[in-house]
């Protein structure tokens, strides 16, 4: 049962984008359009679930050799090796996916909602099942509020805004808009 | 760009301040080049915490800045990326580890977004477009630049957050209890915030062109009238 509570918390209670502030840079650049919002989920929350399965069995040899401190440096590292590897092998075994991620793909080695969520996960001690549970959760709360936001965005160039409040200085403000919404869901669910 | 240029006019003084403003204002990392959003927002909820997290980002920086600026020209293009991200790591891990020694507070305070700067843009940016390019010193002076600008945009958010949120700037009480907006200190209040502070230099920005072209006008008009 406790799996779906850490589910659910992460999509809805700890949003990485609107209560954590964990990947703002792509959640700002890339939300213009919904197609390209998609894109960019798609592949946050493949690299996610990924990098969060390795990430935990690596902790595991860090800390059985007693070098815990090298946490962020094999994180990152992995990270970044693991996006690459996936460019290499989507491109061979699956060139529509690719196609549809291309781009997307290497900004991922930067987002700092995966490193941010490796890291959670080692904090948090969650065993292997409820670090798969809330990597999903996290990447299908990321996807909604990016998804969403893009759609908000696609409305917004619809509409005249007052010039100073043209580009991200009025994202930044319709994001926390979004945030206040999704504080209602604050204390729903107990962890 | 512009970096490229301000990098080649350099080469005959040692120290050029230009290199130093310009992070600070012209190319704020936070106002003007809008990159490095997560700290910014995450960690401004009091000056004090926003104040730390600028100081661990400039030191990362100018250190990162310096180490490879040294081996600039011994990194193979293909793979400067890794090289860069692991020198930045190697930064960030001795200033957690310090700061987990020394200032144990703010340690736990900004928790996550200290091993996150590994994965700060402006770090990057700056590697990438400035400290690949030029000799020590000019990067050293960037990374100071850019760490400043970091700095003073971290500790305005956090000082506007805490002063409206709780009444205080900096823990020295202002108006404490008698006007508190709770909301600014929640996550929407650093998204409003910002966004709002980013409007005002969007406004003053446009306010500064139209002057400029109002003069610019009546210059020629002058010109004309003489001319007549």
């Amino acid at each position: 049962m406790k799996v779906f509570t850490i589910f659910f918390a992460a999509i809805l209670v700890n949003n990485f984008v609107l209560q954590k502030f964990l990947g703002i840079c792509p959640f700002l650049g890339v939300t213009k359009k919904i197609d390209t919002a998609t894109g960019m989920t798609m592949a946050v929350i493949f690299v996610m679930i990924l990098a969060s399965l390795i990430t935990w069995l690596l902790n595991g040899l860090l800390e059985a050799l007693g070098i815990g401190f090298l946490t962020t440096i094999a994180f990152i590292l992995v990270i970044a090796v693991l996006v690459q590897f996936v460019e290499i092998f989507l491109k061979k075994s699956s060139p529509a996916l690719y196609q549809a991620l291309g781009i997307y793909l290497p900004l991922i080695t930067t987002n700092c909602a995966i490193l941010g969520l490796t890291l959670i996960n080692v904090q948090n001690q969650y065993s292997l099942l409820e670090t798969v549970f809330n990597s999903l959760g996290a990447g299908v709360g990321y996807g909604m509020s990016m998804i969403l936001f893009a759609g908000i965005r696609e409305q917004l160039d619809l509409v005249e805004i007052p010039e100073p409040f043209k580009g991200f200085s009025g994202a930044l403000v319709t994001a926390g808009l979004m945030s206040m919404a999704f504080m209602g869901f604050n204390g729903m669910i107990k962890l | 760009m512009t970096d490229k240029t301000l990098g080649s006019e350099t080469q005959k003084k040692f120290f050029d301040f230009s290199i130093l403003t310009s992070g600070i204002f012209a190319n704020n990392p936070t106002f003007i080049q809008v990159i490095g959003m997560c700290p910014t927002l995450a960690t401004t909820t009091n000056a004090i915490n926003g104040l730390g997290m600028g100081v661990a980002t400039l030191f990362v920086m100018v250190m990162s800045n310096l180490m490879l600026s040294v081996v600039r020209k011994w990194t193979p293009d293909k793979i400067r990326i890794p090289i860069f991200v692991i020198i930045i790591a190697g930064f960030v891990t001795i200033i957690d580890l310090l700061m987990h020694a020394f200032t144990y507070d703010l340690w736990k305070t900004l928790g996550i977004f200290i091993p996150l700067i590994v994965v700060n843009c402006i770090i990057m940016a700056r590697a990438e477009q400035f400290a690949s390019k030029n000799n020590v010193v000019d990067s050293i002076l960037d990374g100071i630049g850019n760490g400043i600008g970091f700095i003073g945009a971290l500790v305005l958010v956090g000082s506007i957050r805490e002063l409206l949120g709780n009444g205080t700037i900096f823990g020295v009480t202002v108006w404490g209890e008698a006007f508190r907006v709770f909301l600014v200190i929640l996550p929407p209040g650093a998204f409003i915030t910002l966004g709002l502070l980013l409007a005002l230099f969007n406004w003053a920005g446009i306010e500064r062109k139209k002057a400029e072209k109002k003069r610019a006008e009546a210059l020629k008009a002058a010109r004309a009238g003489e001319k007549a």
